[in-house]
């Protein structure tokens, strides 16, 4: 029976849309996944060392300390991340598959996610270190045990409280907070977490706990899983009750105005698009890892324009990124109404070039650290305007992922609330502007710099209905394809 | 209205669809039948553009489809459920549609009137999604939403399929009506000889690909039909 499961798993693996036409996107991220697991077995391995020698401590209690943010973090970026597991379920429900059977293979299924193996990178090297330097072996393999715990358990809440969207968010508070009180010296909790995980190595008989709360979470996820296999319960689509909206408001923008209430519409009924307008929030505050000279790395006064550009490009990149795709279940529609392409892709560059223009408002609070930092904020969001949201629109022809706006909407569906694939595909939107503003910065100075980057923004806006022509004769050339991939759902 | 010519569309060196000559005129009400994987799908979708020709070409008043978008305004259709917008109430679909074609509110409104029976209470402030709303009702929205903004050319794939018989028996009515109107030509497909003879002036069959009849309705149709598609089996 497990066979026939792994049969069914492989083909629609093997046989889905995306990954016959993307094969080069495939192994570029095959690369993606190599360049993580290399980082984090090094980071592993090193960071022994690192902590020795820089901080003076204990790198293990060091790590206790960190834990508790390290599997906070984990828990929310599964929760963004990570799919949950489908094996078609309906029509497996009336074929004699037991019921416990399907259940165990879809839990199963997800032991070997990305989002678990990762972390052995980095933990099974540093627990080899912390052996190699003659720690008690029994403690070293108890605590070792702990975490694995730990991460599978993530693995399993995130599996039932995938849906609960206050979960998210009340956890989005709390590492805010804990971080900003510990940043400013208030309070910290790794004070009182560390304590946790120091128990179970100094007392391994103490690794019950984690294995019994694993073991719990296992259990309860399981339940929840076979209760709700039914079609009425956890297959089918929570349907409330909704009333229709006028947003009439929106008329001023004339002929363009039609899809522009329908795009908020989009955004706010479908979880699939909030999250991203969330995830451009988050982007808001990406800049003060370059200003606050957290991260050393990014000392350097280029990064500043790469910082700008995230700021204000949040939306940009995790909304702008899927035009067309947000329309891929109703596109037909769209290609058959009468209605031009012109008028379709303006509406969705203003609803960017707005969201852009409001995350430059709200980045205003950059102003703490001195007018200098601003300024590439402001900077980079004219380039966002004049160049990026072009070359996303652009891009955006090419992109012929059906996005599935309901799927998170299950209990147990694809959850595919954000796409990895497509975040890469915005790094080349950054080379050009750090090239610019580095030409400038190290011929005469920062402010030649600002403008030469500037300067290409407002070239880009000048040109804006050349550029529109252009993707214009790309959607068009591009239109038999797209509904053609679009018509393959997941 | 519609001329097409040598038209056909393959699938990696197989024909699914080959039609050397056809004309609806202006005004028809025009029927087309066929088993699955007929080609029945294929041709309206080639009809609206959705799909690319391999040979050929279809004519909406004198503009190849694939090459101007001037057919655009004057047509509407509903093929299937990617016809709708999901995450939209009823209402607001319609009003969407209604300012794609220039019809205002009160424009709409008033056309939804004419369409209350037919909705059965299930449609209008039901305060739902359209994609949680059945098969049939989906059905329904999609039909009426194709009427909106005068259109000269309706085509309609399987309208009868998925409705209850009250709503099939309204339906009909319907497209009776618009048979009468002489300035709208209505396409529509269907597995159910019946309907199709009722509701339409003209009707070809297809059978993989090929056009194999084109007949003008008259009383015998029905029972013509019924002997091609019986004689199918035996053969």
């Amino acid at each position: 029976m497990l066979k026939q499961f792994i049969f069914l798993q492989w083909k629609s693996f093997v046989r889905s849309a995306s990954f016959q036409t993307n094969l080069a996107m495939k192994i570029f991220m095959g690369f993606m996944a190599l360049y993580f697991i290399g980082m984090f077995s090094l980071m592993g391995a090193l960071s022994f060392k690192i902590i020795q020698d820089q901080l003076h401590q204990d790198p293990l209690r060091v790590v206790n300390k960190i834990l508790f943010f390290y599997f906070t973090v984990d828990l929310m970026i599964r929760y963004m991340m990570q799919k949950m597991p489908v094996v078609n379920i309906k029509p497996l429900l009336y074929i004699p598959f037991s019921k416990n059977k399907i259940v165990t293979f879809s839990l199963g299924k997800t032991v070997f996610s990305f989002f678990n193996l990762i972390h052995f990178f980095f933990f099974i090297p540093f627990t080899i270190v912390l052996l190699g330097n003659g720690y008690p072996v029994w403690h070293v393999l108890a605590w070792f045990a702990m975490i694995i715990c730990l991460i599978y358990s993530n693995n399993f809440i995130n599996v039932f409280l995938n849906d609960v969207d206050a979960f998210f968010y009340s956890f989005l508070v709390i590492v805010i907070v804990c971080g900003v009180l510990m940043y400013l010296g208030y309070f910290d909790i790794t004070k009182y977490t560390h304590h946790i995980f120091d128990a179970v190595y100094d007392q391994p008989l103490l690794v019950v706990i984690p294995i019994g709360f694993f073991a719990l979470l296992y259990f309860a996820a399981f339940k929840y899983f076979k209760k709700n296999l039914y079609l009425d319960a956890g297959l089918s689509v929570k349907k409330q009750s909704v009333s229709t909206e006028n947003l009439d408001w929106l008329n001023r923008f004339g002929s363009i105005s039609t899809f522009l209430k329908n795009d908020i519409k989009l955004i706010k009924r479908n979880k699939r698009s909030r999250t991203s307008v969330i995830m451009s929030f988050i982007f808001l505050f990406y800049g003060l890892l370059f200003f606050t000279g957290a991260i050393e790395a990014y000392e350097g006064p280029v990064w500043r324009i790469f910082a700008g550009i995230f700021v204000t490009g949040g939306f940009l990149f995790t909304f702008g990124q899927f035009v067309p795709s947000w329309d891929s279940s109703y596109y037909p529609l769209m290609m058959s109404q009468n209605i031009l392409y012109r008028d379709y892709l303006n509406s969705k560059w203003w609803l960017v070039v707005m969201a852009t223009v409001i995350s430059t408002l709200l980045a205003s609070f950059y102003l703490y650290f001195g007018w200098e930092v601003y300024s590439a904020i402001l900077v980079g969001a004219i380039y966002n305007i004049g160049v990026n949201s072009h070359i996303v629109l652009w891009g955006g022809a090419y992109i012929k992922t059906p996005i599935d706006l309901t799927s998170n909407k299950k209990a147990f569906g694809d959850k595919q609330a954000f796409n990895v694939k497509t975040m890469v595909l915005t790094l080349p939107k950054l080379v050009l502007p750090l090239l610019l503003y580095a030409i400038g910065h190290y011929t005469v100075g920062p402010v030649l710099g600002y403008i030469l980057v500037a300067g290409a923004g407002v070239l880009g806006f000048a040109f804006k209905e050349k550029v529109f022509n252009l993707i214009e004769g790309i959607y068009k050339s591009e239109k038999y394809k797209t509904i053609a991939a679009y018509k393959q759902k997941n | 209205m519609i001329y097409i010519t040598e038209l056909s569309k393959s699938y990696k060196g197989q024909k699914v669809l080959n039609i050397e000559e056809l004309d609806i005129p202006k005004g028809q009400s025009f029927g087309l039948v066929g088993n699955n994987g007929a080609g029945k799908t294929t041709l309206f979708s080639l009809l609206l553009d959705l799909i690319r020709p391999t040979t050929g070409f279809v004519k909406s008043k004198d503009v190849k489809v694939n090459e101007s978008e001037s057919w655009k305004p004057y047509t509407s259709a509903f093929i299937d459920e990617t016809f709708l917008i999901g995450y939209l109430t009823p209402e607001e679909y319609f009003y969407f549609i209604g300012e794609l074609r220039n019809q205002n509110k009160a424009d709409v409104d008033n056309l939804l009137a004419d369409f209350e029976d037919f909705f059965n209470g299930e449609i209008i402030g039901v305060r739902k999604y359209l994609r949680d709303l059945s098969k049939g009702n989906q059905k329904k929205v999609g039909i009426v939403a194709s009427l909106i903004g005068n259109p000269e050319l309706i085509i309609l794939d399987e309208p009868f399929a998925n409705l209850d018989p009250t709503t099939q028996i309204r339906l009909k009515k319907i497209l009776k009506e618009l048979k009468m109107t002489k300035d709208v030509t209505v396409l529509i497909s269907s597995h159910d000889l019946m309907h199709v003879t009722e509701v339409c002036e003209r009707i070809v069959v297809l059978e993989k690909g090929n056009m194999v009849k084109d007949i003008q309705t008259s009383p015998e149709t029905l029972k013509d039909l019924e002997a091609f598609f019986s004689g199918e089996i035996m053969v």
